[in-house]
């Protein structure tokens, strides 16, 4: 059992059901979970981008860039917070420009007279697996929760008044009888 | 028994858990043959109302059998009758409950503390919701215990099917509050933003009252449809302007009354920007709701017109053109339904054949589908606009 649940069975009352074994299937996919990891993902990059700026530009051969580390760990603390939101996609496809961005920059760092082009390569191919994991994710999330294109069910036989619409309209209006406190009405 | 469990934001399960029991003589307990997925289940879903806690059961949409009655409620209740669940739990002796006003009822809230920080004073309990409303085990379950059971239920006769009555708990009267609180005139135009469960309710309930125009607006094909067939007059906001049809409408005058049927979660899209910026602020945390619908229905309503408010909004909202609806004359009625106000009426009104509230209802499942129908409900996949379970 979950120990969330079980920490908060301390504000309910005896006669309150608890839970006792957690169901299996979830209303939450594997997708919405890889965007949340990812969501996570993305703020903790953007925040060490952030302040670890000039470690970062020194470690990668890119002294003079600390503004632009910055500036992208920005851009990831907001495509993080848009994919740990109820509706993630966004958020994943603003992580994939941003690959695509990062993946730009880094193979511009690898120009032959950077003295840290082995480590230009190896974040070049940790960008490259986590491009992957945001494709990955975007795909499952847009077949887990797009709407399949019409043609739409016709619910135009569903009008709710048993004798029509005409029959209907003003049928509780000359009935009706005010309550007895019309207070805030 | 097996219930709909809130594990986290966007986490219900199917859990087995420990059967409820009675606690005060004024308990009930019921074996739940119906119960539904409503859409302010999925602002709960999405943790947009504050305070909910894992092992929390959802549900507030509910009927069954009378299985067990504690000692006060015997004279009102007993083994075997077949009893709606309103969602607001209500004593019935305060002083609101006297003025019929039982959603704010001034005892049921058990986390009354609470809610008296939060909200300034208490409102009532209401199942399967937020500890702020007291936290109490909703009803999508097998079993539902029923606080002040004596006064919180709606007798149903056995001629009527459970989809014909189930909703007596919720849409209906939330819909028919919205109508009649709209003191609607023959004359009226109503405009109503938002065609889910609550907003198909509202327009016929504004049909029933007598409204001479009803304006339903949406985005969602099949939703639109369902409003037409109601007597509606229909507006996709996607292929049309709001405003500008609106005005053709009303003559340029506007209508008359407006009703929100959207609340906290308006669509959000590149042609209504105030939606983008609201969405990012929703994301900082920056603003809890996103009010695009007042905004508009600010905007559009005749002079000295009546704004209604059934969709749920949870805290703080920014840029609602306060100084136009002051200066419009504008009246705002609003709140969670005062349910038992209306059932008297509302049930004779499905007796008499006027109103069949099952047209709504597009799947039916078993609890164990619940999860899944969730997700369906909140992506209206499937043409889904109302999901009823059956544990």
């Amino acid at each position: 059992m979950n120990m969330l649940a079980r920490a908060a069975d301390i504000t309910r009352s005896p006669g309150d059901p608890k839970v006792l074994s957690k169901g299996a299937s979830s209303s939450l996919g594997a997708s919405d979970r890889l965007a949340r990891n990812l969501g996570w993902f993305s703020i903790g990059l953007g925040v060490v981008e952030l302040v670890g700026a000039r470690r970062l530009a020194s470690l990668l051969g890119m002294r003079g860039a600390e503004g632009l580390i910055r500036a992208y760990g920005a851009r990831e603390i907001a495509a993080g917070m848009m994919s740990l939101s109820a509706n993630p996609n966004p958020g994943i496809k603003s992580r994939i420009v941003g690959d695509a961005i990062d993946i730009v920059t880094l193979l511009a760092a690898l120009r032959h007279g950077n003295p840290r082009r082995g480590n230009v390569e190896v974040a070049l191919l940790a960008v490259a697996g986590i491009t992957v994991l945001d494709l990955i994710c975007q795909k499952g999330l847009t077949s887990r929760h797009a709407r399949a294109p019409g043609p739409y069910r016709d619910y135009r036989d569903r009008s709710g008044f048993p004798q029509g619409v005409n029959a209907a309209r003003g049928a509780a209006r000359k009935e009706r009888q005010a309550p007895e406190d019309k207070a805030g009405f | 028994m097996k219930a709909l469990v809130w594990h986290g934001k966007q986490d219900i399960r199917c859990d087995t858990v420990s059967d409820p029991e009675i606690e005060d003589s004024r308990d009930a307990i019921i074996r739940v043959t119906s119960c539904a997925i409503c859409g302010s289940d999925l602002h709960l879903f999405h943790n947009f109302i504050p305070a909910m806690l894992p092992g929390d059961i959802m549900g507030h949409e509910s009927m069954g059998e009378v299985v067990e009655v504690g000692s006060a409620a015997k004279g009102k209740l007993k083994v075997g009758d077949r009893i709606v669940v309103p969602f607001t739990i209500f004593c019935g002796e305060c002083e609101q409950c006297k003025r019929q006003n039982f959603s704010v009822c001034e005892r049921s809230n058990r986390k009354k503390e609470l809610a008296e920080k939060v909200f300034g004073h208490a409102t009532a309990g209401l199942f399967g919701y937020t500890h702020l409303t007291g936290g109490y085990p909703g009803g999508q379950a097998e079993y539902l215990r029923v606080p002040f059971a004596d006064t919180t239920h709606i007798k149903v006769p056995d001629s009527l099917t459970d989809e014909q009555v189930l909703f007596l708990s919720d849409i209906l009267p939330t819909g028919w509050q919205a109508a009649a609180q709209c003191d609607i005139e023959p004359t009226d135009t109503v405009a109503i933003w938002g065609c889910g469960p609550v907003g198909q309710m509202a327009i016929r309930s504004a049909i029933l009252l007598g409204a001479k125009q009803v304006v339903a607006i949406d985005c969602i094909p099949e939703r639109l449809a369902m409003a037409e067939a109601g007597g509606a007059i229909t507006i996709n906001f996607k292929e049309d302007s709001v405003i500008g049809r609106l005005d053709d409408i009303t003559s340029g005058k506007g209508p008359e009354k407006c009703i929100d049927a959207v609340g906290m979660e308006s669509h959000v899209s590149i042609s209504q920007p105030d939606t983008l910026l609201d969405r990012a602020k929703q994301m900082m945390m920056l603003e809890n709701d996103r009010p695009h619908v007042l905004r508009e229905m600010i905007y559009v309503c005749r002079p000295a017109g009546i704004l209604s408010i059934p969709g749920v909004y949870s805290g703080l909202i920014d840029k609602v053109p306060m100084g136009m609806a002051m200066n419009k004359g504008l009246s705002f009625r609003m709140g969670q339904t005062h349910v038992n106000r209306w059932t008297d009426e509302l049930l004779r009104l499905i007796e008499e054949g006027k109103i069949d509230p099952s047209f709504v209802i597009t799947h039916t499942v078993g609890l164990e589908e619940g999860p899944e129908m969730y997700k369906v409900f909140r992506d209206k996949q499937d043409n889904c606009v109302k999901v009823v379970l059956k544990p």
